[in-house]
């Protein structure tokens, strides 16, 4: 059993799971004006794997996000005003705007980047668990991705490697359901992708991704034993995305009334509001006190995003090694 | 029949008539139909952009959703080449290569040669690419000059409607595997297109305007900004001839050289970095065949060597631009 979350652990836990879907709704409502360039896959409703299991890493842990990474971000503590403005292409952006949503990185927060190739994490992230490993230090990494992703090669070969080389990993399958219109009943020939595991000499397994506590104590227990030399583990997040596949995406493909049940049905925050206010942990007014803080933070990022200045000409040819 | 259609339902057209015409086509891709095991519409997305679209309804059991497995499905599309189907397989971004390179150069290329001439493998493998939609640097390369290197494939790029549906026919029907790069921003160009089908044959470029004073050889999008620039410089009392080779790989040669012969100054446009590139590629064989003729070092226009950045003022740097066409002419014509 991992230990009791304190009274700070619980504010901190709703402080980020709220920044998440705050960040990503205001991303929604910006991005149907126009203004935000580029392609954006937004975290909404999947919010209490990246918490749940970030919240139990430091920043010398590394993780590997995926195209859908804000989540991700946040997490694992990338400032919420930098990446704003990097979503907006502007020069005060995490990466200066030259990455934009699908490439938000900040390595000195053990952020390994989101990801514009499906699947290219897994083997990424076996390295920054290698060099720890191989210094001797105890720290692990992370490497999220979703039901597509995890049948693409680079996830089964990762995995492998990650068992021969007993190497301190942790794979966090988050299935949504989909990739883009294609569904996991489709594209998965086993019915938990956790089922794999097996295959790769590790443990699997399955947690319900709208239940924050669930997920905080399946990835304590593995983050945990992953620390001790005891190897990786496959954990299979199973959540939905409130929104579509990307930011324009009509989802013809989903059930009518799908994602309008989901958010009355299964909603991690207001699950978790309800346990903690019900067993007194936590009282309504810390958690409006949160959201009040949270929407004025996320109403200022895209003042200062709107207004920051876009990189200057010179940035195109920085950070390469010639100048031609 | 011709009528205006757009780059895009040109290329539905070619595929549409070619599963019709011949029943061993067929399509594979993420998301060709879009909605495979969904409780929702089954043909939802039709490829990311609609390319795809109807197909899946038209030819029942032959537009193949695939999971994200690239290397799998394009490794499978040139087996089944092997053993009698012409499979179009679609990459969707062309970047994404990068996963399933081994299938496409170490196998597909390789067969018919290393083979000994026994193996045919008539594969096509369909893919976006280009900057310009804030896509950043993981979804905005070019890269058809990497294919240009590898002796085995033919690498298709083009840049109109017309050329779109028939270059795609004669690549289906070609014995040979085919990489049909598509890019993003002309897929809403409108053209005159012949309902019937045809082909546009490989390897032979098309003059698009003539002229006498500078040869411009530009490749897909950049035709477009070649007319743009040429269009000014007319203006100017300049006449560019300009050339678009449509296929890279074969090249055709005889024209650039035939056209470099006559006007003896030449810029080569291409959107791609610039080492290592069709660019490189074309001045340099002009620089050893047409040496004599050259009244002006040759001039390329070019995307820096840096990868595609994100920021939109940062991007528009990036792509080469008509006035940097334009800029370059002058200088080849203002030379000697
Ligand atoms: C190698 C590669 N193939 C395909 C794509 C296009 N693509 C981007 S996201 C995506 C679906 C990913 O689905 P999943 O892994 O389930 O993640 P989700 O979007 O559901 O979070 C696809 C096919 C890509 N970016 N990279
Ligand atoms: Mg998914």
């Amino acid at each position: 059993m991992t230990s009791p979350l304190n009274r700070e652990a619980l504010l901190q836990a709703y402080r980020t799971m709220r920044t998440i879907r705050d960040f990503e709704e205001r991303v929604h409502v910006d991005f149907a004006t126009g203004e935000i360039p580029g392609f954006v896959h937004l975290y909404a409703g999947e919010e209490a794997s990246a918490t749940g299991i970030c919240m139990h890493l430091n920043r010398n842990d590394y993780i590997a996000s995926t195209h859908r990474g804000h989540g991700h971000c946040i997490a694992k503590g990338v400032d919420p005003v930098g990446m704003m403005a990097e979503i907006w292409g502007k020069a005060t952006g995490t990466c200066k705007g030259k990455g934009g949503s699908m490439h938000i990185a900040d390595l000195e927060v053990g952020m390994l980047g989101a990801n514009g190739i499906v699947g290219g994490g897994g083997p990424l992230i076996c390295g920054t668990a290698l060099a720890s490993k191989i210094r001797g230090e105890n720290n692990v990494g992370v490497c999220f991705f979703g039901d597509g992703a995890s049948n693409q090669g680079t996830i089964f070969e990762a995995m492998n490697l990650a068992s021969v080389w007993k190497l301190p990993v942790i794979f966090v399958a988050e299935n949504n359901g989909y990739a883009e219109a294609t569904s996991s009943t489709f594209s998965v020939a086993v019915e938990n992708i956790a089922d794999r595991a097996s295959a790769f000499g590790m443990p699997g397994v399955i947690v319900d991704g709208f239940d924050f506590f669930a997920v905080y104590e399946a990835a304590g227990e593995a983050i945990k034993r992953a620390r001790e030399g005891g190897g990786p583990t496959l954990l299979e997040v199973k959540l939905s995305r409130y929104y579509g596949h990307f930011e324009g995406d009509q989802q013809t493909y989903r059930a009518p009334g799908e994602v309008q049940k989901l958010r009355e049905t299964k909603d991690c925050l207001m699950q978790f509001a309800k346990r903690v206010t019900s067993r007194g942990e936590l009282t309504m007014a810390d958690i409006e006190a949160i959201d009040r803080e949270v929407k004025t933070m996320i109403d200022d990022s895209v003042v200062k995003a709107k207004s920051d200045p876009l990189p200057p000409p010179e940035a195109l040819m920085a950070d390469v090694y010639i100048s031609y | 029949m011709a009528r205006k259609i757009t780059y895009q339902q040109a290329i539905n057209e070619a595929l549409d008539q070619e599963m019709s015409r011949d029943p061993s086509v067929i399509i594979m891709g993420e998301d060709v139909a879009g909605g495979e095991g969904s409780p929702g519409e089954n043909d939802a997305w039709g490829g990311v952009l609609g390319v795809t679209k109807g197909l899946y309804a038209k030819h029942p059991g032959r537009v193949l959703d695939t999971p994200i497995s690239e290397s799998g499905y394009v490794g499978a599309a040139v087996g089944a080449a092997c053993n009698g189907l012409r499979p179009v397989a679609e990459l969707m971004f062309i970047d994404f290569m990068g996963v399933c390179f081994d299938q496409i150069f170490n196998q597909a290329a390789k067969f018919k040669y290393m083979f000994g001439g026994k193996a045919k493998t008539p594969v096509v493998i369909r893919a976006m690419y280009g900057a310009g939609f804030r896509a950043a640097a993981q979804h905005s390369q070019c890269l058809y000059n990497v294919f240009t290197h590898i002796p085995g494939l033919k690498v298709v790029i083009p840049s109109n409607p017309y050329d779109a549906k028939g270059l795609l026919i004669q690549s289906i029907r070609d014995n040979d595997p085919v990489i049909f790069l598509e890019h993003k921003a002309l897929y809403t160009m409108e053209g005159d297109v012949p309902a019937e089908s045809y082909i546009v044959p490989f390897g032979e470029a098309a003059v698009v305007q003539e002229g006498d004073d500078v040869t411009i050889v530009a490749m897909g999008r950049m035709v477009h900004y070649a007319k743009e620039a040429a269009g000014n410089l007319r203006k100017k009392g300049i006449q560019c001839e300009i050339i678009d080779p449509r296929t890279t790989s074969p090249l055709d040669t005889d024209t650039i050289l035939e056209s470099v012969e006559r006007t003896g100054r030449l810029v080569v446009v291409d959107e791609s970095n610039p080492r290592c590139s069709m660019a490189s590629d074309i001045s340099s064989f002009v620089a050893q065949e047409a040496f004599g003729a050259l009244k002006a070092p040759i001039q390329m226009v070019t995307a820096p060597h840096v990868p595609v950045p994100f920021a939109a003022s940062l991007e528009d740097l990036y792509i080469p631009s008509p006035a940097r066409i334009e800029e370059a002419v002058m200088k080849v014509k203002e030379y000697r």
